[in-house]
């Protein structure tokens, strides 16, 4: 298993993912924004941060950066692609996943752990969750908002393409347990193929038990296999 | 241009202060020139208030690598690692402009640790109001909070601990204090004093605009009838231009092209090129047409006293221009090489082929005045006799109203706002005793803590300022780590009043004294005078900053109890004082009387015995008794365990009150396994370190026998409460 | 009556947005864009038919609320 971690400029997690592929024995490249194409890899990871500082739009300016083409190419043709917090908001402004990411409903950064329902595990992101369904995972945005027409979001709840849904602490999906205002609750959605994930929690800090829990570390068990 | 008296006194110089100027310089300084000496000769950079006392301050231990005196303090944290921390405030514009005030406080800190070559690893931040009912709180608490977030979430430094607090006296003055905290090899610390003459000088970074030129802008304005728009602004942070400047400026450093390296900060390049020049006993030459300016027309003036964030100034060994301009390219920033060093030992300033400055760099830096200020001893207060009706109050409602008071509310509507776990590096959050963060790819952590107690140094200075150093010594032991040294910001009044600068010296004497006998020296800091409105002025708040080393991260410890069944013990004396405490100020309503007295003795005792039994792994929890005393620590023990506790009162000789909620110093509350108790006992008594056992663990409520009983839910919704109301929010 | 209010950040204040929008788009190759600025768009509907009136109470609320005037500029527009 190969990957790679574009950086934008004003990414700022992907060290932090780096370290938890590395930790499962993903072999990755950083991949600089500028750069004309990828490196051969299975997974590219479009990791957190505010790329171009958020300027604009949450990932907007990092939508129409160099390297896109290629991610988009990469797929297209069926390659993985995981994008994170940040990463989601420029798979979105690129057009490869459907929806837009408005702020928060309380108008305020929020940074805090939270519980999340796994409601797909049929992907290659999330098939060993299968006995873990409710998860502790932090999140840290300001526009993690999802929201969708009507059609859109039947399609994918229809589809089965929304694999995180934000909940309690016994996985009761509602209103109190939704931290941010998102349409059905939804923390992270796929595409109708299934390669091309996004979400606004973060894997990549829950990967160990001193950081208070290792929840993150099985989607990478996932994909290693 | 003639320099009158009024444009001198513009420039915040008195007439003594411009006679000795041109004493030095052997002719009057042309506007320019007087311009660099008003912002090198301002408190903020020449600190000629403060400096005779500053001194006095312990600065060194077997730890330190650098104390004051660089961008930032640095200390040996073992192995290859060291850690590079400061503290500064940016009170007053954050106060005309919150969320950019804050902000752009929180960059400058972060640029003085990469400046010296570090990784920023946390930042942590104290900050001060007025009274939660005065119609300005709630806009500058909530721009202050977004402003801190809005920078530190974009640059993707975790935010990871702070204060938060509310006071009339604060009213017309908030304070911002930020501290940054950075990671750096201990053979690849930069530093900014320059080497060799000749070598090129480089400014990186944001172009320069007309940002924060200050009182001195307002006075150039009035020279020039055609500079309406030329109206003094406040500065705008950039973090997405710091990220990419902290990435450009990490890279250039992995090898030996920088000599040396500062920080545009206060008084932007005229601060920073002197002092690079200063400490290496050289000249400086710069061509102003080199720099990168933002706006048309911008004067020489305008670009010395420009205070546009995101800069750096570099000098780099000859040949390394290429290299280093490539990379800072790559970063999409500017680059420019504006001038060199010389071996003349004087700024000189050229402009379209003119000489627009020309003065010594002695006569700016060294020479700067230093004032033996006029100050007034303050009088202890008395113990008078406590209000009668004191005991009127019941202790269980006495308790919920403390916790539900704005500064002792939980604060998590602050911190959620600001991202804490970015890194993934931060075991310990905000509102633990102290933050803790392992260093990236080891077992090893660093623990750090930032506090003030204003109303201990308002009621007497002296004790204030000892206690304060103290409390930080405290938080750091509790989290099960050592100790090592501090960075400290001086918040104060102004210091031409006896009174006022009275308060600064005997903080500094109380600091002294607790930081000489801990070994618990200042490493950096930072001072700020003239907290003050319309003659109404802050009280004295030193806010400290305080590291500590974690050797082994399985030995950390946290305050939320773990088990049903445990004992509680209260470690030190309580000797029932209620002077100066939560519940006199926010129960009864009063502020008379002295604040505790702190024995370093027992301080230094019970603090080390503290952390030997939990390096021996016998404690569940610890918690230090701070503000509110033994119960509201204990009712914050219940609230973050989720767990009850059973106490009873030893028999003595104080009341209940003073048992409960009096703020002695020095004292811990920790939970011990049934298991060890006999081993704990066995230990503090040969040890001789006072200690009573209050009580014991159990499900669901919190029991004071005969007295009260409250479920742990109830607490926890009581604490939490405030933030929300005071907001609206659900 | 309906107004509308723009509040720019002024000319000589630092607007990274704009800055960053307007490198973009210079890399998108729309060469000839010099420089954007960002600001902030208004649209009130306010019950006075008096327009000088009603212009006075978005001056003021401009002031107070939805500018910084230290680093903001704002115009108002009076729509009907």
């Amino acid at each position: 298993m190969k990957s790679s971690v574009i950086v934008f400029p004003g990414s700022n997690c992907d060290r932090d993912v780096a370290v938890a592929l590395e930790k499962f024995k993903i072999k990755n490249e950083m991949v600089w924004h500028n750069e004309a194409s990828l490196p051969k890899s299975d997974l590219v990871v479009l990791p957190g941060g505010f790329s171009y500082g958020d300027y604009l739009r949450a990932g907007a300016i990092a939508g129409k950066s160099r390297i896109i083409n290629d991610v988009i190419k990469h797929a297209k043709n069926g390659g993985l692609v995981l994008g994170i917090c940040n990463g989601f908001q420029i798979l979105i402004e690129t057009g490869l996943l459907p929806g837009i990411l408005l702020r928060n409903k309380n108008l305020k950064f929020l940074s805090k752990n939270v519980f999340v329902k796994v409601i797909n595990t049929n992907n290659k992101f999330c098939s060993n969750y299968k006995n873990k369904k409710v998860i502790e995972l932090p999140i840290a945005h300001n526009e993690g908002n999802y929201f969708a027409d009507y059609k859109t979001l039947k399609n994918l709840e229809d589809k089965d393409l929304v694999v995180f849904k934000y909940c309690d602490m016994d996985g009761n999906i509602n209103d109190v347990s939704n931290p941010n205002g998102s349409l059905n609750n939804i923390a992270g959605i796929l595409n109708p193929e299934k390669n091309i994930l996004g979400m606004m929690p973060h894997p990549e800090r829950l990967i160990d038990p001193i950081l208070s829990g290792k929840d993150g570390s099985i989607m990478f068990q996932s994909l290693k296999k | 241009m003639k320099i009158t008296q009024q444009i001198v006194n513009k420039h915040g110089l008195n007439s003594e202060e411009y006679n000795k100027i041109i004493k030095l310089i052997g002719k009057k300084p042309n506007l320019l020139e007087l311009g660099i000496f008003s912002a090198m000769w301002n408190e903020h950079c020449s600190y000629k208030s403060s400096k005779k006392y500053l001194k006095t301050l312990p600065t060194k231990n077997k730890k330190v690598i650098q104390g004051p005196g660089e961008n930032a303090g640095v200390i040996d944290i073992e192995d290859e690692d060291a850690l590079v921390f400061k503290i500064e405030s940016h009170n007053h514009p954050s106060f005309i402009e919150p969320y950019q005030g804050a902000a752009t406080g929180v960059g400058g800190i972060l640029r003085d640790v990469f400046t010296m070559g570090a990784r920023p690893i946390a930042t942590l931040n104290s900050i001060h109001f007025g009274d939660h009912k005065h119609y300005k709180t709630k806009n500058l608490l909530s721009g202050v909070v977004s402003g801190i977030g809005g920078y530190g979430n974009c640059i993707g430094i975790p935010t990871v601990g702070g204060e938060v607090k509310f006071n009339s006296v604060y009213n017309e003055n908030i304070l911002v204090n930020a501290m940054a905290v950075g990671l750096v090899k201990k053979n690849k610390i930069f530093y900014s004093k320059a080497k060799g003459s000749n070598k090129p000088v480089i400014y990186v970074g944001s172009k320069t605009g007309r940002d924060g030129i200050h009182g001195a802008s307002m006075a150039s304005a009035e020279f020039d009838k055609n500079t309406e728009e030329k109206k003094p602004t406040v500065q705008v942070g950039d973090p997405f231009t710091e990220k990419l400047l902290l990435e450009a400026c990490l890279e250039l450093m992995k090898d030996d092209s920088i000599i040396s390296i500062q920080d545009m900060g206060a008084a932007g390049l005229t601060s920073s090129s002197i002092e690079m020049a200063s400490k290496g006993n050289l000249g400086i030459e710069i061509n102003l047409n080199k720099i990168p300016c933002r706006e048309k027309k911008m004067t020489p003036y305008e670009m010395m006293l420009s205070e546009s964030q995101e800069r750096m100034l570099l000098i780099l060994n000859s040949g390394k221009e290429d290299n280093a301009e490539k990379i800072f390219k790559k970063w999409g920033l500017d680059f420019s090489i504006i001038g060199k060093t010389t071996d003349k030992k004087d700024l000189v300033l050229k402009f379209n082929e003119n000489e627009v400055a020309n003065l010594p760099i002695s006569a700016l830096s060294t020479e700067a005045p230093i004032y033996d200020r006029k100050w007034k001893k303050a009088l202890l207060p008395k113990k008078t006799s406590l209000p009668q009706n004191y005991k009127s109050f019941k202790i269980i409602d006495s308790l919920k109203k403390i916790l539900m008071s704005p500064n002792n509310s939980e604060k998590s509507w602050v911190w959620e706002q600001y991202d804490q776990t970015v890194m993934g590096d931060t075991i310990q959050k905000s509102g633990g005793d102290s933050a803790v963060i392992r260093i990236h790819g080891s077992n090893k952590g660093v623990s750090l803590t930032i506090d003030s107690s204003s109303n201990y140094c308002e009621s007497y200075p002296l004790t204030g300022g000892k206690q304060i150093v103290a409390e930080a010594w405290r938080n750091l032991i509790s989290v099960g780590s050592n100790p090592i040294a501090i960075t400290n910001c001086l918040n104060f009044g102004n210091p031409e009043k006896e009174k006022i600068m009275g308060q600064f010296v005997e903080c500094i004497q109380g600091m002294k004294e607790a930081c000489t006998y801990l070994d618990f020296p200042v490493v950096s800091g930072n001072v700020s005078f003239y907290n003050e409105t319309n003659k109404k002025t802050i009280s004295p708040t030193p806010t400290i900053g305080g590291v500590g080393l974690l050797k082994n991260l399985e030995n950390m410890m946290t305050f939320g109890l773990k088990e049903l069944g445990s004992s509680l013990f209260l470690i030190g004396k309580t000797s029932g004082h209620l002077y100066q405490s939560e519940f006199l100020r926010e129960v009864v309503g009063t502020k008379d009387g002295p604040p505790p007295e702190v024995n370093l003795f027992n301080e230094r005792n019970n603090g080390f015995m503290i952390r030997d039994l939990i390096l021996k792994k016998l404690l569940n929890s610890v918690h230090d008794i701070s503000s509110g005393g033994m119960l509201v620590a204990l009712s914050e023990m219940c609230i973050r365990g989720k767990i009850g506790a059973k106490i009873k009162i030893p028999n003595k000789n104080i009341s209940s009150y003073e048992y409960l909620f009096a703020e002695d110093q020095s004292r811990y509350l920790v939970e011990v396994s049934e298991k060890n108790k006999k081993e704990v006992v066995k230990i503090l008594e040969k040890n001789s370190v006072y200690f009573e056992i209050v009580g014991k663990t159990q499900k669901d409520c919190l029991d004071l026998e005969k007295e009260f009983n409250i479920k742990v839910e109830e607490l926890i919704e009581i604490n939490s409460r405030w933030f929300k109301s005071y907001f609206n929010e659900n | 009556m309906k107004i509308s209010a723009i509040v720019t950040l002024k000319e000589n204040v630092l607007d990274p947005q704009g800055k960053v929008v307007n490198q973009t788009l210079k890399n998108m190759g729309y060469s000839n864009i010099t420089e954007v600025r960002q600001g902030k768009y208004f649209e009130i509907q306010l019950n006075e038919n008096n327009k000088e009136k009603a212009k006075k109470i978005i001056d003021e609320i401009c002031k107070k609320l939805l500018s910084n005037t230290i680093i903001e500029d704002y115009t108002i527009n009076i729509k009907q």
